[in-house]
C-alpha cells in the first residue's frame, strides 16, 4: 500500500492504495466520490472522465498511484455554488435523459470552455466525441454547451457556479 | 375543452438538476458499508455442452471467499412468459458466456481470482447457430423438455423441436389476394442481432437479512415484475412476495435491455446464500453484451401482392427468429410481430407466420422497437421496391394504403384514432420529397429515403398502472409510481399531468423512484406504455385529490362543488369572486370552522388504471378473436442521405420523423424521443455490426468493436414533427412514443442507399464497408469471413422454410 496525497475538488485527500489500484475504483470506493461512473472499464465510454490537472481524463485508464501530488476534479466540484452556467443552459435544454453519461459529459465541456469559451458546434462535437450517450443522440447537449459558450459561460470561474 | 397550462408544455425536467450535479443515484453509486460482498461469475466457454462436474475446492481456499454457488445449491427454473432458465445452469450450457457458478468474495478482485479456479469439466456437444440447421429434420435440440416448461398461455411451442413459439395471424385469403393482384413479388431481409449499450451496465445488490427479508436495489425498468419473478423461482424456499422487496433508483438507460429479469436473478439467490450480508453483482461491459438480452436477428420472407393502381391485396409475411438460448421473454418479442407485421397498412388479406426458435447462442429479449424495428426493415425495403415495379411514387404508395382510424386489424379488431397521412405529408414535404439533389463533390451522391411505421405495446391483457399521491405542509405534492425513469422523462410527464389537474406546477411535485414496499403498482415500463397506462393512474389520483379538496371546502364553506374550481393552488368559487383558499392553507391540517374545530386532514389520492378492453384469446390458428393489443401508435419518417461511392460512406444530411402522439404531454421531451430514438435507430443500420465465432462466441462485447454512435456520428440536421391526432383513452389524448422512433431508420438508409447510387442491399447492417463493396460489385457475404453476425451462414434465399408448411 501507498499512501497518495492529492487535490480532490479543492481539499486535500489522502488515500492508501496498492500499486494496482485504478484510480476510479479509489475515487468511488476509498474516497467516497460516485459521480464518475464505470461504463466499460477501458476508456472507451468516457462515463469516468474526471479533470486531472484541469484536462478531462478516464479515470478507469489511470492508477491511483500516478496522480499523488495532482489536483482532480469531478462533477462534485462543479457547481458548489449552484449550477454554473453549464449546467444551467444543460438544464434548459433538459440535455440529459438517462444522466448517467452526464457527470462524464458536464467535465468534458466544462474543460472545452475553459480552453476554448466559445466553440462552435463541431467543436463541440470533437471536445466531446470520446464521451457516450445512448439516450439523446447528442443534439441537445451540443447545443446547450455552444450556448452556454455565447451567453459567457466559459469565463473564468466556471466550475464555481452562482 | 379549456387550454391547458402544464400538459403540452415543455416544461425543464424535474430530474435535471439531479442529473447535472451528480447527485442523482445509481444502484453502483449506494453505498452498502465494509460488510458489502461482491459476486463473480463462472461462465461457459462452449456453446452447448454437459457439465460433467464442478470442482470448488480450490477457490474455496482463496483468503476472502465466502461462498462459492452452483445449479445445485437452486436447482429453481425462471422466466416471465416461458420458465424455461435455471438460475445457474444445471447439466448443461446452451450459451457461451452462461452462468454456471458463482463465488462470493470479500472484494471483486478476490472474488475474479477464485472465479477462475473453479474447475468445470464439460461434455461439449454438437451446437445450433444456424436457423436453418435448428429447425431442420433430426435437428439438435436446445431444449429437449420444451414440452413440460410452463408458458403464458399465448404461446405456442412446438414439442420436440427448436420452436419456443409460432405466432400465426390469418386474415381474409392471401391466395386469393395474390390472385387478385396485378403483380406479386417476393423476397427475403435479413436482421442480424444488436446489442442495447446502456451506458450503465446491469448491477444488482441483494441482501437477505436475518429476519427473512429478501431486499435487491436494481438497476431495473421492472421492479414490480422483478419481485414477482424472483417470488416465483424462490417460491420452493419459502419466499413470497411480501418477503421481497425490490428498490430501483435512477437506471442509466435501459431500452429494453433492463426489462424483465435477466442476471438479477443471480444476486437474489446469492443473497440468500449468504445470509445478513449484501451481495452486489456488477457486469462488466463484455457481460452486458453476452448475458443479458440480445435484440434477436431474424430471417423475414415478404410476399406482396399489389394493383396497378397501388392498392396492396395480401402480404405473407414470415419470419424466423433466432431467439438465442433462453426465450423467456423473447418469446413475446415474436409473439408482437406476429400480430403486427403487416406494418400500418390497410390490407385486406394477410397471413403472417412468426416462429421463435432456439439457437445456441446469447438469450435474445426485448430491445426499444420489440420486434417492430427488426420487421420493418424488410417490410419497408420490400414498400419502396414494389412501388418502383408499379411506377407508383413510394410516398404516394404508402399514402395510398395508409391505415386509418377504424380498419381491421390483423387480428380482427380495429384501428385506433391515428394521423398516419398527417404524418406520411409532413415528412415528405419536409424532405422536400420528389427533389433530386446533387452532392457538390463528384465522387458523392445524394439519395432520399422514405418509410412509415407503427408499433402497439406488447403486453399482457392485465398490466395494470397505479399511483399515490400526497400533499405536503407548503403544498407540495409527491407522486409514488413505480414507472421507471429510465431517461425518457417520465417523471417529468407525470408531475406534468397531475400538475395540470390540481395546478401545482411540475416543479413542487417530486416524483420519486420505486420502492415495491411503498411505490404503488406498476407492471413495467416497457412498451412505450406508461405515460398512457400510468399517466391514466396519475390522473385518476389526482381527480380523487382533487375531489376529496372540494368536498372540504364544500363541507366547511357549504359552497356547491360545482361552483369550486382551482387556480394556481388556490380553491376558488365561481359565486363567490372574493374567495381564494390556498392549498397549503388546508391540504394537511384541515380548514377551521367557526366553532374552532378543523375539518378535513391530509389530502391523499390513489388511481389506477388497467386496459380492460384487451384480451389474449385469439384462436392459436388465425389469431383472431382476441384484442391483444391496446393501441398503435403510427408515424412516417425521411432523410437526406449523402453516399460517398469510393469509400461507402454515408452522411445523414437531414432525417425527418414525425408521429402522431395523440397528445404530446412535454414536446421537449418527445423530440428528444425522436432524436434520440432516431440516432439509435440509424446506428443499426450505420455503424454497428455484431459478430460471432463460428463456435457462438461473441467476438466484439465492447465499444472499441461494437460502434454506437459518437457526438461526431449525429445527422447534420434532424427534424422532429409532433402529429396529434388524440388517443380517446389515452391521459389528455396521449398515447405512448419512446421506442417508435428508432422503427423506421434502418429502412430509410436502404432506401436512400437505393436512390443514391441504386445499391439495395436486403441484409443489414449496411456498414461503409458492406457498401464500399456491393458498389465494386463484390457480395458481402462472401468475403466478410468466418464470423457472423446473422443466424445464417448461407444465401438467405434458400432460408424459405417453413413458408410450405404453415396452414
Amino acid at each position: 500500500m501507498k499512501k497518495i496525497n492529492l487535490i480532490l475538488n479543492g481539499e486535500s485527500r489522502t488515500a492508501a492504495v496498492a500499486p494496482h489500484e485504478v484510480l476510479l475504483d479509489v475515487l468511488r470506493e476509498k474516497l467516497g466520490v460516485k459521480s464518475p461512473k464505470v461504463g466499460c472499464e477501458r476508456g472507451d465510454c468516457g462515463a469516468c472522465t474526471i479533470l486531472l490537472d484541469g484536462k478531462p481524463v478516464c479515470s478507469c485508464l489511470i492508477l491511483a498511484v500516478e496522480v499523488d501530488g495532482q489536483e482532480i476534479t469531478t462533477l462534485e466540484g462543479v457547481g458548489r455554488n449552484g449550477p454554473t452556467p453549464l449546467q444551467q443552459s444543460f438544464i434548459r435544454h433538459n440535455a440529459f435523459q438517462c444522466g448517467f453519461c452526464a457527470p462524464g459529459i458536464v467535465l468534458a465541456a466544462t474543460a472545452l470552455l475553459e480552453k476554448n469559451p466559445q466553440p462552435s458546434a463541431h467543436e463541440a462535437q470533437e471536445a466531446l466525441s470520446g464521451n457516450l450517450c445512448r439516450c439523446t443522440g447528442y443534439e441537445a447537449i451540443i447545443e446547450s454547451v455552444v450556448e452556454a459558450g455565447r451567453e459567457g459561460g466559459g469565463k473564468k470561474k466556471s466550475r464555481k457556479g452562482q | 375543452m379549456t387550454a391547458m397550462k402544464f400538459v403540452g408544455q415543455s416544461a425543464t425536467r424535474i430530474d435535471e438538476l439531479a442529473k447535472v450535479t451528480g447527485a442523482a443515484q445509481f444502484v453502483d453509486d449506494l453505498d452498502f458499508g465494509p460488510n458489502l460482498l461482491y459476486a463473480e461469475v463462472v461462465e461457459s466457454p462452449h456453446a452447448h455442452a454437459l457439465i460433467k462436474r464442478i470442482d470448488a475446492s480450490r477457490a474455496k481456499k482463496v483468503p476472502g471467499v465466502v461462498r462459492v454457488v452452483t445449479g445445485k445449491d437452486f436447482p429453481y427454473t425462471f422466466g416471465l412468459y416461458m420458465q424455461d432458465r435455471f438460475i445457474f445452469a444445471r447439466d448443461r450450457v446452451r450459451f457461451v458466456g452462461e452462468q454456471v457458478a458463482a463465488v462470493v468474495a470479500r472484494d471483486p478482485v478476490t472474488a475474479r481470482r477464485a472465479a477462475r479456479l473453479v474447475k468445470v469439466t464439460y461434455e461439449p456437444l454438437p451446437h445450433v447457430l444456424d436457423l436453418k440447421e435448428a429447425l431442420g429434420e433430426d435437428a439438435l435440440l436446445v431444449h429437449p423438455d420444451l414440452k413440460n416448461y410452463s408458458h403464458c398461455p399465448w404461446f405456442f411451442p412446438v414439442a420436440d423441436t427448436n420452436i419456443a413459439h409460432w405466432r400465426k395471424t390469418r386474415k381474409g385469403d392471401v391466395e386469393q389476394g395474390f390472385r387478385e393482384a396485378d403483380m406479386v413479388f417476393e423476397d427475403t431481409y435479413t436482421v442480424p442481432r444488436y446489442a442495447h449499450c446502456a451506458i450503465e451496465p446491469h448491477v444488482i445488490v441483494g441482501q437477505y437479512d436475518l429476519a427473512g427479508r429478501l431486499t435487491l436495489w436494481s438497476s431495473s425498468q421492472s421492479p414490480y415484475t422483478q419481485r414477482h419473478v424472483f417470488a416465483e423461482a424462490l417460491a420452493p424456499l419459502g419466499l413470497k412476495h411480501q418477503d421481497i422487496r425490490v428498490i430501483t433508483p435512477f437506471v442509466g438507460g435501459g431500452f429494453g435491455g433492463k426489462a424483465g429479469v435477466s442476471m438479477e436473478i443471480i444476486a437474489a439467490a446469492l443473497a440468500l446464500a449468504v445470509k445478513g450480508s449484501p451481495v452486489k453483482v456488477r457486469w462488466t461491459r463484455e457481460q452486458e453484451f453476452y448475458n443479458t438480452y440480445q435484440r434477436q436477428g431474424v430471417i423475414a420472407r415478404i410476399k406482396m401482392g399489389v394493383k396497378k393502381d397501388g392498392a396492396i391485396t395480401a402480404i405473407e409475411h414470415t419470419l424466423h427468429w433466432d431467439a438465442g438460448a433462453y426465450v423467456e421473454y423473447g418469446a413475446n418479442v415474436v409473439n408482437a410481430v406476429g400480430l403486427s407485421a403487416t406494418g400500418p397498412y390497410r390490407v385486406p388479406n394477410v397471413k403472417i407466420d412468426s416462429v421463435c426458435v432456439y439457437t445456441n447462442l446469447p438469450p435474445g429479449g426485448p430491445y426499444r422497437g420489440f420486434g417492430y424495428s427488426e420487421f420493418h426493415f424488410g417490410l419497408e425495403s420490400h414498400m419502396n421496391r414494389v412501388a418502383k415495379m408499379i411506377e407508383m411514387d413510394p410516398v404516394e404508395f404508402r399514402r395510398r394504403n395508409a391505415i386509418r382510424e377504424g380498419d381491421t386489424l390483423p387480428y380482427g379488431a380495429h384501428m385506433n384514432p391515428c394521423g398516419l397521412v398527417e404524418a406520411i405529408d409532413k415528412a415528405a414535404a419536409e424532405i422536400a420529397w420528389g427533389k433530386k439533389e446533387e452532392s457538390t463533390s463528384p465522387h458523392k451522391a445524394i439519395g432520399k429515403g422514405f418509410a412509415c411505421f407503427w408499433k402497439a405495446p406488447a403486453m399482457p391483457p392485465n398490466a395494470a398502472s397505479a399511483a399515490f399521491l400526497k400533499f405536503n405542509e407548503d403544498g407540495s405534492l409527491n407522486i409514488s409510481v413505480s414507472g421507471m425513469e429510465i431517461g425518457q422523462g417520465f417523471l417529468t410527464v407525470m408531475a406534468q399531468i397531475a400538475a395540470e389537474v390540481l395546478t401545482v406546477p411540475p416543479g413542487r411535485i417530486r416524483v420519486e423512484t420505486p420502492d415495491t414496499d411503498r411505490n404503488a403498482y406498476e407492471w413495467q415500463t416497457v412498451g412505450s406504455h406508461v405515460t398512457w397506462g400510468c399517466g391514466n393512474a396519475v390522473k385518476a389520483a389526482a381527480e380523487e385529490v382533487r375531489d376529496k379538496m372540494l368536498q372540504v371546502v364544500h363541507r366547511v364553506h357549504g359552497f356547491a362543488k360545482e361552483d369550486l374550481y382551482f387556480e394556481d393552488e388556490h380553491v376558488k368559487c365561481r359565486s363567490k369572486p372574493d374567495f381564494a383558499l390556498p392549498f397549503k392553507d388546508f391540504v394537511i391540517s384541515g380548514i377551521q370552522t367557526p366553532h374552532g374545530n378543523f375539518l378535513g386532514g391530509p389530502i391523499l389520492g390513489s388511481g389506477m388504471f388497467m386496459p380492460e378492453f384487451t384480451s389474449a384469446t385469439g384462436d392459436p390458428e388465425t389469431s383472431q378473436g382476441g384484442h391483444p393489443n391496446v393501441h398503435y401508435t403510427v408515424g412516417a419518417a425521411g432523410i437526406v442521405l449523402e453516399v460517398d461511392r469510393e469509400t461507402g460512406k454515408m452522411r445523414v444530411l437531414k432525417a425527418v420523423l414525425a408521429v402522431d402522439v395523440g397528445q404530446a404531454i412535454n414536446p421537449d421531451l418527445v423530440r428528444s424521443q425522436i432524436v434520440g430514438g432516431l440516432v439509435q435507430g440509424l446506428a443499426t443500420a450505420l455503424y454497428e455490426d455484431i459478430r460471432y465465432s463460428l463456435e457462438g462466441k461473441l467476438l466484439n462485447p465492447n465499444f472499441t468493436d461494437y460502434k454506437i454512435p459518437t457526438a461526431l456520428d449525429i445527422p447534420d440536421k434532424i427534424v422532429p414533427i409532433i402529429i396529434e391526432v388524440a388517443q380517446p383513452d389515452g391521459p389528455f389524448g396521449a398515447r405512448g412514443v419512446g421506442e417508435h422512433t428508432m422503427i423506421a431508420a434502418a429502412a430509410l438508409v436502404a432506401n436512400a442507399l437505393e436512390d443514391a447510387v441504386g445499391l439495395r442491399i436486403k441484409s443489414l447492417p449496411l456498414t461503409a464497408e458492406k457498401v464500399a463493396l456491393e458498389l465494386r460489385g463484390i457480395r458481402y457475404d462472401d468475403v466478410k469471413g468466418s464470423t457472423m453476425g446473422l443466424c445464417f451462414m448461407g444465401d438467405p434465399q434458400q432460408y424459405a422454410f417453413f413458408t410450405k408448411n404453415s396452414k
